[in-house]
């Protein structure tokens, strides 16, 4: 097979087992989300767990993945490199935030619950789209 | 507390987390959702489009499989009726609610280079101060804006 199609296959293994564990966890439910956020009303601690279990396979992962010299389908580990906190990074979380909470949808499970698309989300995913021109077109300072 | 809820989502988190790993290991790169999709539609000039919609279509299969392997392998929230097991749940408002959320989402988190994957799990994983900065940003956003709509405007709804 072809590199540029193993690359391409691996992109598609990635996402599908990404989404089976949005679907099994339970994340594509944005009560479960919503109910994660409530610290004030009956809270559901299950996206915490989510997140542990995630955060700590993937640090394990990383350390023995970053020691090889490259990945297998490529010249570099392509990292992030910038260390500073801007105006740019926290607004736009808190953006994110406010949006996260309003809907109980991240972009991942936004877009792993187009299997079961319904008009409001369908709404979501444009206006989510058009954010993401939006926030291109806002040049960064400095 | 909810055992079996919590568990499910232990393992899905762990299938998150190899997801990352897995991704880093072949191709690279971080596995951050709004980073990978955002490119695939805004980037210009376009490059590398390939996996990014491998990464997408692969994203979207795997509740449908799960949902096609039957046997209440999801994780939905019961209210009252007995929903245990679907896969995937309702949204929680209408159109207006929906097309002001999914544009706070996308600009911020265009602006903010990231979401709960690329920041949360894959920054937190490499310890970036700037990520960590980022989850605990979104997080008090969101909580808050839960309070206000659930308990100051809601009336405890």
């Amino acid at each position: 097979m072809k590199t540029e199609t193993l690359k391409t296959l691996m992109g598609y293994i990635a996402g599908l087992v990404f989404g089976l564990g949005l679907a099994v966890s339970g994340m594509t439910d944005p009560a479960r989300v919503l109910g994660f956020l409530d610290l004030f009303g009956a809270w559901d601690p299950t996206l915490m767990f989510v997140l542990g279990g995630a955060v700590v396979t993937n640090f394990i992962g990383y350390r023995l993945v970053l020691r090889r010299p490259h990945p297998v389908f490529g010249e570099r580990f392509q990292l992030p490199t910038r260390t500073d906190l801007d105006g740019r990074l926290i607004g736009g979380a808190a953006l994110f935030g406010i949006g996260w909470g309003l809907s109980g949808y991240c972009p991942g499970p936004a877009f792993a619950s187009i299997g079961g698309l319904t008009l409001p989300l369908l709404a979501m995913l444009v206006a989510m789209v058009v954010g993401w021109f939006l926030a291109r077109a806002i040049p960064a300072r400095g | 507390m909810d055992w079996s809820s919590s568990l499910q989502g232990l393992a899905g988190g762990i299938l998150i987390g190899l997801s990352a790993t897995w991704l880093m290991a072949t191709l690279g790169r971080i596995a951050g959702i709004s980073g990978i999709i955002g490119n695939l539609i805004t980037a210009r000039p376009r490059g590398d489009s390939a996996w990014r919609l491998a990464f997408l279509l692969g994203l979207i299969s795997g509740p449908v499989a799960l949902m096609l392997l039957g046997g209440g392998l999801g994780n939905v929230a019961g209210s009252g009726v007995d929903v245990t097991g679907e896969v995937i749940g309702q949204p929680a408002g209408g159109v207006p609610l929906m097309l002001l959320a999914g544009l706070l989402v996308g600009l911020g988190t265009g602006l903010g280079s990231g979401c709960t994957s690329g920041h949360g799990v894959c920054g937190l994983s490499r310890l970036s101060v700037r990520s960590l900065v980022a989850t605990i940003t979104f997080l008090v956003a969101a909580i808050v804006t839960v309070f206000v709509v659930r308990h100051m405007i809601g009336g405890g709804a």
